[in-house]
C-alpha cells in the first residue's frame, strides 16, 4: 500500500523513504504538527524536530528503554531459554541502567579505544589490497562492512574469522528481522548460543584484559554481576557495534565519491579531520532508535498513551534548520554541530569513541591509498534503512 | 573567561574535546574534565566558545 499522507502514515521501509528519508521528514517537520503518527508495523510516533528529540532522550522516565526497536515485538514472542538475557544498558532504564553503563564505559574512553588505531589502520590496508588493482571496488561490501565487525570481535576476544557469521546474525536483528519475527528470534538465538559458550569458556580459562573475563569478574555493591547481565552486554556489543559504524563508513564512501571538492578539503588540510567526521556523522546519521511510553502523556500537543512506540528520529533531529544552517549542506568545517548521530542523555551511545576512531581511521585509509574515485552507476547503490539506514552495495571506479 | 562543566549533565558526548582538545578531557568514564583550572588563554578562547555550542547535553558553562 503506497503512502498517501506522510503525516498520518509514514512508512519507515517504504523504498523510497529508506533512499531518501529526509524530504518526508521535512514535509513532516515543517507541517502544523511536526510529530506525525502512522498505524504501520506496530504502530509508532515520528518527531522530527531537534529539541523534541532531544527532550525525548532526556526524559528517560516517561520515554523508557523497554523496547527500543522501531518495530513492535511480535504479541507473547517465545524467547526460549533466553528469555532473561536482554541488551543493557540500552535496553534497560534507571535504576540499573547506571551500573549496567558504568561497568562497560572505562572500555569505550577515548584514551581506552586508542590501542585499536594500528589494527584498524592495518586492516583497512589489507582490505584494500585486495581490490586496490582491479581499479574497482564495492566500497560498502568489500570495505565499509568488513572493518567494524573484526574490531568488535578482536574487543571481545573473539575470532576475526566468523566475521561473516557475525554480520550475518545482525542484519538478521536489524535488518531483515525488523519485519520479519522469524529471522530475528532465529539471528537472536544464534548471538546468544554463541556467546553463551564464549562465557562457559572464559568462566573455564579467564583470559587477561578480555571484556567478557572482565565483566564476569566484575561486582556491584559487593556482589558478582549476574552472568545474564555478561550475556546480554555481548549481544549488544554485536547487534549495536556492526550495522551502526559500517553505515557510517559507508555512507561518508558514498558522499566523498560524489564530493571532489570534499576530498581536496581533507587532503589540503588535515587538520580538519576531527570536525569533518562529526559534520560527516551529522549529514549521515544512521541510528533510529525507539521508546516506550511509559504513562499516558501529553507530549507537545500529542496524546500519547502508556505503550506507545516513539522513534527516536536522530537523522532527522540533526537536519533541522531551527538548529543547523543550511542542513541538507555538507559543510566539512561547520562551526556549530550540536549533532545528536550518537544520541543524548542517559543512553549517548557508549560506544561512540570508538566508532570515530574507526569511521576516520577508515575515510584516512582509503583516501590515502584510493584519492580519487567516483561510484560506477549512481542508480545501483543500495541502501538498508528503518533502524540503521546506509548503503549496501556502492560499486566505485578509480 | 572560564569554563565549567556541569557533571549531572555531561554524558561523555567528547564533542568538547574534539572541539578544543587543549581545554577539554576524558575521565575514565569518558565524561568531560576540564584542564585548565581558572582563566583560559585568550587564543583558547574561541575553541572553548566552539566547544559549549557543540554540547548536545548544554553542559558547559562559559563565565566571561
Ligand atoms: C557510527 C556508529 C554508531 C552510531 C551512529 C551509534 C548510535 C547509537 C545511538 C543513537 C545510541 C543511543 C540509543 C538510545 O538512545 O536508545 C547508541 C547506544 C549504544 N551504542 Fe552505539 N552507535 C555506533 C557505534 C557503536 C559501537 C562501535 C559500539 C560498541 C561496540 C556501540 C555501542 C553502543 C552501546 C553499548 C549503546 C548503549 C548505551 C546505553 O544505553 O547506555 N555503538 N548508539
Ligand atoms: S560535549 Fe558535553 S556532554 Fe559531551 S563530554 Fe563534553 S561536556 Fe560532556
Amino acid at each position: 500500500m503506497s503512502v498517501t499522507d506522510p503525516l498520518t502514515d509514514y512508512d519507515i521501509f517504504d523504498r523510497d523513504y529508506v533512499l531518501d528519508p529526509f524530504p518526508v521528514q521535512e514535509a513532516i517537520r515543517e507541517s502544523g504538527c511536526p510529530i506525525a503518527h502512522t498505524e504501520r508495523w506496530g504502530g509508532s510516533w515520528l518527531p522530527t524536530r531537534y529539541e523534541d528529540v532531544v527532550a525525548l532522550a532526556q526524559e528517560y522516565e516517561t520515554f523508557t528503554s523497554r523496547q527500543i526497536l522501531v518495530t513492535a515485538p511480535p504479541p507473547q514472542q517465545a524467547e526460549g531459554a533466553y528469555a532473561g538475557v536482554a541488551a543493557p544498558p540500552i535496553s534497560s532504564d534507571p535504576p540499573e541502567h547506571h551500573w549496567h553503563r558504568r561497568l562497560i564505559l572505562p572500555f569505550f574512553a577515548p584514551q581506552a579505544v586508542a590501542k585499536y588505531e594500528e589494527g584498524t589502520r592495518d586492516l583497512c590496508n589489507q582490505l584494500i589490497d585486495r581490490f586496490v588493482e582491479s581499479g574497482e571496488g564495492d566500497a560498502a561490501a568489500d570495505y565499509a562492512q568488513q572493518i567494524p565487525v573484526r574490531v568488535i570481535a578482536t574487543m571481545l576476544g573473539v575470532p576475526t574469522d566468523l566475521s561473516d557469521t557475525f554480520t550475518g546474525w545482525v542484519r538478521g536483528v536489524l535488518e531483515a528481522g525488523l519485519t520479519d519475527p522469524k529471522i530475528r528470534l532465529e539471528s537472536r538465538m544464534k548471538i546468544l548460543d554463541y556467546f553463551k559458550e564464549q562465557i562457559e569458556d572464559r568462566k573455564a580459562n579467564p583470559r587477561e584484559n578480555d571484556l567478557i573475563t572482565t565483566l564476569l569478574n566484575s561486582e556491584v555493591d559487593g556482589q558478582k554481576v549476574p552472568e545474564e547481565y555478561v550475556h546480554g552486554v555481548c549481544n549488544l556489543m554485536l547487534v549495536a557495534g556492526v550495522d551502526t559504524t559500517w553505515s557510517a563508513i559507508g555512507a561518508s564512501l558514498w558522499h566523498l565519491a560524489q564530493h571532489p571538492e570534499h576530498r581536496r578539503q581533507l587532503r589540503e588540510n588535515p587538520d580538519l579531520w576531527p570536525m569533518a567526521i562529526e559534520e560527516l556523522l551529522r549529514a549521515y546519521a544512521p541510528v533510529t532508535m525507539a521508546r516506550l511510553v511509559d504513562h499516558d502523556v501529553e507530549f507537545q500537543g500529542c496524546p500519547m498513551k502508556a505503550g506507545d512506540r516513539v522513534l527516536m528520529a536522530f537523522p532527522a533531529a540533526n537536519r533541522d534548520p531551527r538548529q543547523f544552517e543550511n542542513p541538507d549542506e555538507v559543510i566539512l568545517d561547520r562551526e556549530h554541530n550540536r549533532h545528536v548521530a550518537f544520541g543524548a542523555g542517559i543512553h549517548r551511545c557508549a560506544g561512540s569513541n570508538l566508532a570515530r576512531l574507526e569511521l576516520r581511521v577508515a575515510l584516512q585509509t582509503w583516501l590515502a591509498r584510493i584519492p580519487e574515485f567516483e561510484l560506477v552507476d549512481p542508480e545501483s547503490v543500495t541502501w538498508a534503512g528503518g533502524q540503521v539506514r546506509g548503503p549496501r552495495i556502492c560499486k566505485v571506479r578509480f | 573567561m572560564k569554563v565549567r562543566v556541569n557533571d549531572g549533565a555531561c554524558h561523555g558526548h567528547q564533542m568538547c574535546a574534539i572541539a578544543a582538545p587543549e581545554v577539554f578531557g576524558s575521565d575514565d568514564y569518558g565524561n568531560a574534565v576540564v584542564l585548565i583550572e581558572g582563566d583560559l588563554p585568550a587564543d583558547l578562547e574561541a575553541k572553548a566558545r566552539r566547544a559549549e555550542g557543540n554540547c548536545p547535553e548544554r553542559a558547559i558553562t562559559i563565565e566571561e
